[in-house]
């Protein structure tokens, strides 16, 4: 069942300003929302940054429990990178043992980079949570669009994309049905050591290729019964518009972007 | 005599805690007796997959209890996996679980897992090859070149390999033409009859459960509305209609019949059984009409028969009507 819990490409359906963006307007806000983040080195400039990022989170009306939900999969590299630098940054000790010494550069620069972590997890997070993965795909094909000219296949790989995106939760679930049903035969996943365990994967992933397989076959085929044939002259249900709010959050974005920018070129 | 499997007071919560928190089953009572043929119906989301998948231990009671053979089936880490090959579970669509490279390796899965000895392992795979009816040239064959009602069989007979004394087939028939279920329910029967085993089946079909089972179980949002003989189950057809399950469509026609003032009896759900009700219903109809005007009794039967047939022919939309809704329900839950 922990299957389940899986927020990987999730999207909570809602009508606040932020789910209403164009998508390229929040693909473009992001990068430059992750430049700034990048950029901000001193405590003035990492609080405006948070304080963007929590200004944005209520607006979205996402639920801090869904973000806090995203990030169990990456607390041990918040801790791996927490204590790295707690105790290889030089500088006054705090405590020592044996070999080990904690600074107070090290604790003050621990806390930083996880606050960096943090809060670029929740960005990402926040544009897979109000953009529906069609959105999504439809906004990178259409920023990655000057790539065809170099003959890069963007529509197909925006399609791939939605595809995989599409398949994430019926891939889980069938996962979950063979397990079970191998498990009514006997299938013992949970112990043994790991060549062991990887043997008993095998019941689990021969039905599973075979029956995504299938999948894709029916679905190329229910494509092309529907004269699916690439992106050449292929017009849009939804044409993307960009409108009043997207110019002005991306304003917003480039001048915090500049702004973090100026503030630590002075040292901020 | 105790039953060989039974559940008490089962309750089971999924995602507790969350707010998707949904009560698939509320304090269900089910029990089942050595040697017994029953169904169990219910429509798409009444919790009946999630009762069968208690049975043999794959999902933990939220609360209450499952025993098997008077034992709590959760006792110990052991007990639960010896109980899974006790109680064979052959799921939905089962055929989609193969992954061997030959039949007879796939059928052979379970009892190895038992750890049988080879001798032990060879005789199950052939028996219960025969039990589905395979000829013992396929064994050898990638299940992948199969026919689907083949592939089917194979799944079955690699739970049946295991010999369990209890057998739950979840819908076993689900998209295999008529001959092929036919041949599906008679290999079921086969198992039933030579090994004494207890058979849980979990249908769709009316007419097909009413012939099959000795015992119905209705479930409906997650408890038992019903249980006991096809006709004592069916005698509650508009009920069950209610509950969005459909009646075989010889019950509609003698509820409907009896609606109209007829004095038929109720629980009737086969045509042999509806014959005899008809002839009975005659004989005593002529016994009557040599007290009045014959000529007006005949006309008033060859009224009530047209009117039959017209009924059989209304029962038919209603019930393509109900397959139509739980393929919607899945297709919302995917």
């Amino acid at each position: 069942m922990a299957l389940k819990d899986i927020t990987l490409g999730q999207f909570f359906p809602g009508n606040s300003p932020i789910h209403r963006l164009d998508p390229r307007a929040k693909l473009i806000g992001l990068i430059l929302y992750i430049v700034a983040l990048f950029l901000a080195s001193h405590w003035l400039t990492y609080l405006i940054v948070f304080l963007v990022l929590a200004l944005v989170v209520a607006v979205s009306t996402v639920k801090v429990k869904a973000l806090v939900r995203g990030m169990k999969p990456v607390v041990f590299l918040l801790v791996f990178t927490a204590v790295l630098n707690m105790f290889y940054t030089p500088g006054r000790a705090l405590a020592s043992f044996w070999i080990f010494t904690i600074t107070y550069e090290g604790v003050v620069r621990a806390f930083f980079m996880v606050a960096r972590i943090l809060m670029l997890i929740s960005c990402t997070f926040l544009l897979t949570y109000t953009t529906s993965p069609l959105a999504l795909t439809d906004g990178l094909e259409s920023l990655l669009g000057p790539l065809k000219k170099i003959r890069v296949p963007v529509h197909e790989l925006s399609m791939i994309m939605s595809i995989a995106l599409r398949f994430i939760p019926t891939l889980i679930e069938e996962t979950d049905k063979i397990m079970s049903a191998q498990r009514a035969r006997g299938a013992d996943f949970d112990s043994g050591n790991l060549v062991q365990k990887a043997k008993a994967l095998i019941p689990l992933l021969v039905p599973l290729f075979i029956s995504a397989f299938r999948r894709a076959d029916e679905l190329a085929t229910a494509m092309e019964c529907r004269c699916y044939h690439g992106g050449e002259g292929r017009t849009r249900m939804n044409q993307l518009h960009y409108r009043v709010g997207d110019g002005l959050f991306l304003a917003a974005a480039l001048l915090l972007c500049v702004g973090i920018g100026v503030l630590a070129h002075f040292g901020w | 005599m105790p039953p060989i499997i039974e559940t008490k007071q089962l309750h089971h919560l999924y995602s507790a805690g969350t707010p998707f928190e949904h009560a698939a089953l509320k304090g269900v009572d089910f029990s089942a007796q050595a040697g017994e043929y029953l169904a169990i119906i219910g429509r798409t989301g009444s919790g009946k997959s999630t009762l069968i998948q208690h049975l043999n231990g794959l999902l933990k009671p939220t609360s209450g209890q499952v025993l098997f053979e008077g034992g709590d089936i959760w006792e110990s880490k052991e007990r639960t996996r010896a109980v899974r090959f006790q109680v064979g579970l052959v799921f939905q669509y089962p055929e989609y679980q193969l992954f061997e490279e030959t039949v007879y390796k796939d059928i052979s899965f379970g009892p190895k897992n038992m750890g049988l000895d080879e001798g032990e392992v060879d005789r199950r795979v052939r028996q219960a090859a025969r039990f589905v009816g395979l000829d013992a040239s396929i064994l050898d064959k990638s299940p992948f070149d199969l026919s689907g009602g083949q592939k089917r069989r194979v799944a079955i007979a690699g739970v049946i390999a295991m010999e369990p004394q209890v057998l739950i087939l979840d819908e076993p028939t689900a998209g295999l033409d008529p001959a092929g279920a036919a041949q599906i329910l008679e290999n079921i029967r086969t198992y039933h009859r030579e090994k004494k085993a207890t058979i849980i089946l979990v249908s769709h079909s009316m007419e097909e459960v009413a012939r099959e089972a000795g015992r119905l179980v209705v479930i409906s949002q997650g408890s038992i509305p019903y249980s006991g003989t096809p006709s004592q189950v069916f005698a509650h057809g508009p009920q069950l209609e209610e509950l969005g399950l459909g009646v075989p469509a010889m019950t509609r026609v003698f509820a409907r019949l009896r609606s109209m003032g007829l004095n038929v009896p109720t629980g009737v759900y086969t045509i042999e059984q509806a014959r005899d009700a008809v002839l009975a219903a005659l004989a005593r109809k002529r016994a009557v009409s040599l007290n009045r005007l014959p000529r007006e009794a005949g006309d008033r039967l060859c009224g009530e028969r047209k009117k039959e047939s017209g009924d059989m022919e209304f029962s038919a939309p209603p019930a393509e009507n109900e397959m139509k809704r739980t393929s919607s329900d899945e297709g919302g839950r995917v």
